[in-house]
């Protein structure tokens, strides 16, 4: 028997039955059954499967589950708090996405990047923002959304 | 534009209404709420109840934003916001084929060259049913009522009635055989609204394929020989069997399948698996020895594709010749949604869920594998993460039904990374062998393409002719058609040449061949296709007449293209737009490219800057004429991204082959432009009221040419092979 894990997911208490080592992601995508955190890699390289573990930014895809035990984890599910956050106000006002599969990724590493730094310049974004993959290429518009929602939130 | 192949829907109340029960579409922004059939369905696209007015939009989307596209232009005719429409994928059905290819297939960039006027005709007949019901109720001819913003007033009589209001009383007028349609004044066509469908793709509401979740649903891992065309020799279970979460491991003909509880699991036992292939005849593959064999290839007559005057002999009299030899690699699509599917097969049904480009064609697929006929198999197309061409291919569909019809329950195919990087339909490999002459003017006296690569049609035809083919036709003559059709062409195939054979510059002696060559690894449809290498070869090419005439390669090019006004004003447009004859900032240098393609035409001129020997790309200034533009906000948005997509491949994209097998894995070694890669993006488009025609790839083609261009500038190199590497 292996001891359940429980962490915290969108200010929810959870606990799964999985190996330590099983991914967060398949954690949440096939075990808590919260799809919007999207699989591209696995690697860690497109930042599709980014969330929040206790604020970070992070890879949910090369990140155990057994090292979020304990911890608080925001998904995009969780990431407005039941309203649209002002990121996804933004991406909305741009019409951001084109098949939108890589934005909930890319909205979790823009809203670290605002909570950490509400006002960043273009280098900010582009250090923040350079894990994530858009094959549609919607980067120009994911560049005016930050910064109109830097803009509006504040 | 024919409008006749969808005429026959028009009495379709009971075709569509019986349908509608079965759309499912996910994360279609207002989806929810759907309770049935409706009173009043004019046509297989238009539902009309209390509730509202759905549009059932027959082409797929895929990011593109057709459904908000299509949604307009129905709007437009209907009377109503696109914003009050509800807009539902179309379920598998003939009536929503694609009339450019009489298949349901989204490709191509036809959906609103092909759907804009039987879109409008669909929202034409439904408002003058709807406005002969209002007359009839209210006792006045229909000339008294006028339709607008839903509803339906006669002013005379100070009445009004929503569409909602209607529906029962509409679906009793006589269909009209001529709906009368806007000859201008259009108030929602060329309007730069948002997409309809953005919401569910930035609150994680969306459901694309991959996010498909069914009860007692299995998620499937398979391992493919790493060999195209390779088969299993055998494998052994047994003790993968036992691992957490693996309920079964089942061969199939696509390789041997991990059947598992979690998609981590299945990974997990897919790892595990040491299967034994016979590798079969492809094993030979090599990146080298094909170069090797497209150089020699290059000297084969091959087939004509153009010939105008006497080429040869224009360049044996010449003194001025200039040759040049182009070559680009395999490339992967690249989807950040690997390829998944989902099928539940039972002894009288087969439902499929799937990111498709093609429903008909998925349809098809899993007919062929069940067994069922036409009317027990559904197809849901889901949410999209991406298709660039590679979701006309349906492998992924049939490894679902496959795995599905053994397991006995519904099971989920879902690819890595590692899968959808080494098992694509890869855009071909192509060498350009080109020679110019000049004449004293400077101007091409002579112009000589030889295009060698390979047919992507001869290797899609067996998936796309059955679907093509009428129901009833029995799955073994579709076979057979799709063989003589994969014959047929294999030797005759535009997409392997589009591009060299409409140039447009004015040379009197012009020779275009092309020599195909049989790889074995499986082609395919990469956004903008043909042209994604051939611009690449021919606006280098005329580059380098107008560096060798001494001429300004803008003013060269648009001094040859007299005849084709407007590849020449979208050339003007961005040549402008860009500040072309004036300085570029310290440091950067501009090259220039015009390229038509799917009835568009396109131009771009891109800055770079290099730096300790590698290219940045600071700014693109792209245009595009694809006639009346629908929404200029989706537009651009498709420039935006045909230039990134273009980009990934000017810089860093390149599938290789070694013993059989693709070298690359993942995006660690399949790199795609980043962020910090990504220049300034200007798009702009030719105002014009021509027939609207596709935005979405168009504006891939005229990127690599102007980059490379631009790089000749800045560095006097001319590179000739992409992705272009400056040498060290």
């Amino acid at each position: 028997m292996q001891p359940m894990i429980a962490f915290t997911l969108n200010g929810k208490p959870v606990q799964a039955d999985v190996p330590r080592d099983m991914p967060l992601l398949w954690v949440l995508r096939d075990v808590l059954g919260l799809t919007g955190t999207k699989f591209g890699c696995g690697e860690g390289l497109c930042g599709s499967c980014t969330v929040h573990v206790a604020g970070q930014a992070t890879r949910s895809c090369v990140t155990a589950v057994g090292d979020v035990e304990g911890k608080g984890v925001t998904t995009i599910e969780g990431l407005g708090q039941g309203r649209l956050h002002v990121l996804q106000e933004a991406w909305l006002e741009h019409d951001v996405a084109q098949c939108g599969y890589c934005q909930p990724g890319q909205l979790m590493s823009a809203a670290a990047l605002l909570a950490a730094k509400p006002r960043p310049t273009d280098a900010d974004i582009d250090r923040a923002m350079d894990g994530h993959l858009c094959r549609c290429g919607t980067y120009p518009r994911i560049r005016a959304a930050i910064h109109k929602a830097a803009g509006a939130g504040r | 534009m024919s409008v006749t192949r969808r005429d026959f829907l028009k009495v379709g109340a009971a075709v569509g209404g019986g349908l509608l029960v079965e759309v499912w579409s996910p994360g279609t922004a207002r989806a929810e709420g759907w309770k049935g059939s409706a009173p009043f369905a004019p046509n297989a696209f238009l539902r009309i109840s209390a509730e509202g007015v759905t549009f059932v939009c027959p082409q797929v989307e895929m990011g593109q934003g057709i459904m908000t596209g299509l949604a307009m232009v129905v709007a437009e005719e209907l009377e109503i916001a696109p914003g009050e429409i509800r807009v539902v994928a179309s379920p598998a059905e003939r009536a929503y084929d694609n009339p450019e290819f009489h298949l349901q297939l989204t490709g191509g960039s036809t959906s609103v060259q092909a759907d804009f006027e039987p879109m409008r005709v669909a929202g034409a007949t439904a408002r003058e049913m709807l406005v002969a019901a209002a007359a009839r109720r209210w006792g006045v001819s229909p000339a008294e009522c006028t339709a607008a913003s839903g509803a339906v007033t006669c002013a005379a009589k100070g009445k009004r009635a929503t569409f909602g209001e209607l529906a029962d009383e509409a679906a009793r007028s006589d269909v009209p055989r001529k709906p009368r349609l806007k000859t201008g004044g259009f108030q929602v066509i060329g309007k730069p609204i948002g997409r309809l469908d953005a919401r569910p793709r930035v609150d994680g509401s969306g459901v694309y394929g991959i996010d498909v979740r069914l009860p007692d649903m299995l998620v499937a891992a398979v391992v493919r020989c790493p060999v195209p065309g390779g088969t299993v020799k055998g494998f052994d279970g047994a003790p993968v069997k036992g691992m957490r979460g693996v309920v079964d491991v089942i061969q199939i003909p696509a390789g041997v399948a991990v059947l598992a509880r979690d998609t981590w699991a299945a990974r997990e036992g897919a790892a595990k698996l040491r299967v034994t292939w016979d590798e079969g005849p492809n094993a030979g593959i090599d990146s080298d020895a094909i170069l090797a064999d497209y150089q020699a290839a290059a000297k084969e007559d091959g087939k004509k594709v153009r010939s105008d005057g006497d080429a040869a002999r224009a360049l044996a009299g010449s003194a001025r010749r200039i040759e040049a030899t182009y070559v680009a690699p395999f490339l992967a699509h690249a989807t950040i949604e690997p390829q998944n599917a989902t099928a539940h097969v039972t002894a009288d049904r087969c439902e499929v869920w799937a990111p498709t480009q093609g429903p008909g064609m998925a349809k098809e697929v899993a007919c062929r594998i069940t067994g069922l006929s036409h009317d027990k198999v559904v197809v849901h197309t889901t949410l999209i993460g991406g298709a660039f061409g590679r979701r006309i291919s349906q492998d992924y569909v049939a490894e679902a039904v496959w795995c599905a019809k053994a397991a006995g329950r519904p099971v989920k195919v879902v690819w890595s990374r590692e899968d959808d990087i080494r098992h694509d339909v890869y855009r071909p490999f192509a060498l350009h062998a080109m020679q110019g002459a000049l004449g004293p003017d400077g101007n091409p006296v002579a112009w000589s393409h030889r295009v060698v690569t390979q047919s992507i049609m001869r290797q899609a035809a067996p998936e796309i002719i059955p679907a093509i083919l009428p129901a009833w036709v029995p799955g073994a003559v579709k076979g057979g058609a799709a063989r003589l059709a994969t014959w047929f062409l294999g030797r005759a195939d535009e997409a392997a040449y589009e591009g060299t054979e409409a140039v447009p510059y004015a040379v009197p002696n012009m020779s275009v061949r092309l020599v195909t060559r049989e790889l074995g690894m499986p082609a395919g449809n990469w956004r903008s296709v043909g042209h994604s290498h051939t611009a690449f070869a021919v606006e280098s090419f005329v580059d380098e007449l107008a560096h060798a005439a001494g001429k300004d390669p803008y003013l060269y090019r648009k001094g040859l293209l007299s005849s084709a006004p407007r590849n020449r004003a979208v050339l003007d447009l961005v040549a402008s737009r860009a500040g072309w004859g004036t300085a570029p900032p310290p440091g950067r240098f501009r090259g220039i490219a015009q390229h038509a393609s799917f009835q568009g035409f396109a131009a771009a001129v891109a800055e770079v800057e290099v730096v300790g020997g590698v290219i940045a790309v600071r700014r693109v200034v792209v245009g595009l004429d694809c006639g009346r533009v629908v929404n200029p906000n989706l537009v651009a948005a498709q420039l935006e991204g045909s230039v990134v997509f273009a980009l990934s491949a000017v810089l860093k994209e390149k599938i290789t082959w070694k013993k059989g097998r693709v070298e690359q894995s993942g995006f660690g070694d399949f790199e795609l432009v980043r962020m910090t890669d990504c220049p300034v993006i200007e798009t702009h488009l030719v105002s014009s009221d021509g027939p609207p025609t596709g935005a979405g790839e168009p504006g891939v083609p005229p990127v690599a040419p102007a980059v490379a261009n631009a790089v000749f500038a800045a560095t006097g190199k001319r590179l000739r092979t992409m992705p272009l590497v400056l040498p060290g």
